[in-house]
């Protein structure tokens, strides 16, 4: 007795998800923002890029990879910014699916960039020929 | 109970893991998903872009270096208008969801001539660097450049022309559900266009002066 009960309830259940969830959608499903909501997007990304523009044009830090680490690490948060605030990313949106493809973009991302850095890093330190200073601007004119 | 001992054992269970009801799809319902998904693998492609960026960046084949190629300053202006369409395409959403169709069709009008602006600047400066000797021919640097800005280009292009389109259809037949699904899609592309832009500005055109 319990058991197709219990696996009615199931599907009981799973409909009710499916039917709450469509009518989150009559409207077409995405989350919407509010005005505050995009001038506060605003105004953060317009800080996150004028810091970088700031530090690159003026030159005030010396150190060219602290720049560097600077720009990126503005970078990424900019572009958690405008996920939250411009795309309203959110962990409810069409039930956690489009959280769940981003992530898996974004792995995949990280594996191809990295992986293509590395590997041709590495490719041109050991398939280069060992060569003077003199050669080396010969050999890079070829390329 | 009884009804269990009618059926093969088992049989009533591979029954119940159906929803063999019939139930509805309105419309549109899987389309913001789908877009989503079509987003993310345009993130593929410029992910392979910036890959190629990262490798090609600095062989510059005794041809200019970025340092001596790009200015920072239309850089910023660029990014600016972008960023502004962003937010006017934000406003033209809040009004579409009010339901005022002037106030709507006048953002996305805004939107739209940011778009252009921003174009036009990418233009001068591509016709620049070519008038400069320094097309996409030169070096592996330029090339890689080329084909990931000028692809981030495109991708603007077509999303004017889309705007454009929708701007017809929002004028013609109203603020209706279809329409707001496709200001909606739209919505997605633009920002995502902006987000793709963070990284060429940075990765491209400040670290590659930093180079």
């Amino acid at each position: 007795m319990s058991a197709p009960t219990n696996q009615h309830q199931a599907v009981e259940m799973e409909r009710d998800a499916h039917d709450r969830g469509s009518s989150d959608h009559v409207d077409g499903g995405a989350a919407h923002g509010s005005r505050s909501s995009y001038v506060t997007g605003f105004v953060l990304s317009v800080i996150l890029t004028a810091i970088p523009f700031g530090l690159v044009m003026s030159g005030v830090i010396g150190d060219k990879s602290v720049v560097a680490g600077i720009c990126m690490a503005l970078a990424i948060v900019q572009i958690v910014v405008h996920m939250i605030y411009f795309l309203h990313m959110n962990r409810k949106s069409e039930a956690g699916w489009t959280l769940m493809s981003l992530i898996f973009t974004v792995i995949i991302v990280v594996i191809a960039l990295t992986g293509s850095l590395w590997v041709m890093f590495h490719m041109n330190q050991n398939m280069m020929p060992p060569m003077n200073p003199a050669s080396a601007a010969e050999m890079s004119d070829q390329m | 109970m009884t009804s269990t001992t009618d059926v093969p054992p088992g049989a009533h269970n591979a029954v119940t893991f159906y929803d063999t009801d019939p139930h509805e799809h309105p419309p549109g319902q899987s389309t913001m998903l789908g877009f989503w998904l079509y987003l993310m693998s345009d993130c593929l492609i410029f992910a392979m872009l910036f890959a190629a960026w990262g490798v090609f960046g600095g062989s510059y084949a005794g041809g200019p270096r970025p340092s001596e190629l790009f200015e920072l300053p239309l850089v910023a202006v660029n990014t600016a208008m972008l960023l502004f369409s962003s937010i006017t395409y934000g406003f033209a959403m809040l009004a579409a969801d009010e339901k005022k169709q002037g106030a709507t069709l006048g953002w996305l009008a805004i939107t739209g001539v940011f778009g252009l602006c921003f174009l036009g600047i990418e233009l001068y400066e591509f016709s620049n660097l070519i008038a400069e000797g320094a097309g996409p021919w030169r070096s592996a640097f330029l090339s890689s450049f080329f084909t990931l800005v000028g692809t981030h280009g495109l991708h603007v292009t077509f999303g004017i022309i889309w705007l454009v389109t929708l701007m017809v259809q929002v004028s013609r037949k109203g603020l209706i559900d279809a329409n707001m699904r496709r200001l909606q899609c739209l919505s997605l592309f633009w920002h995502f266009l902006d987000v793709i832009w963070i990284g060429v500005f940075t990765f491209v055109y400040l670290l590659g002066v930093l180079r």
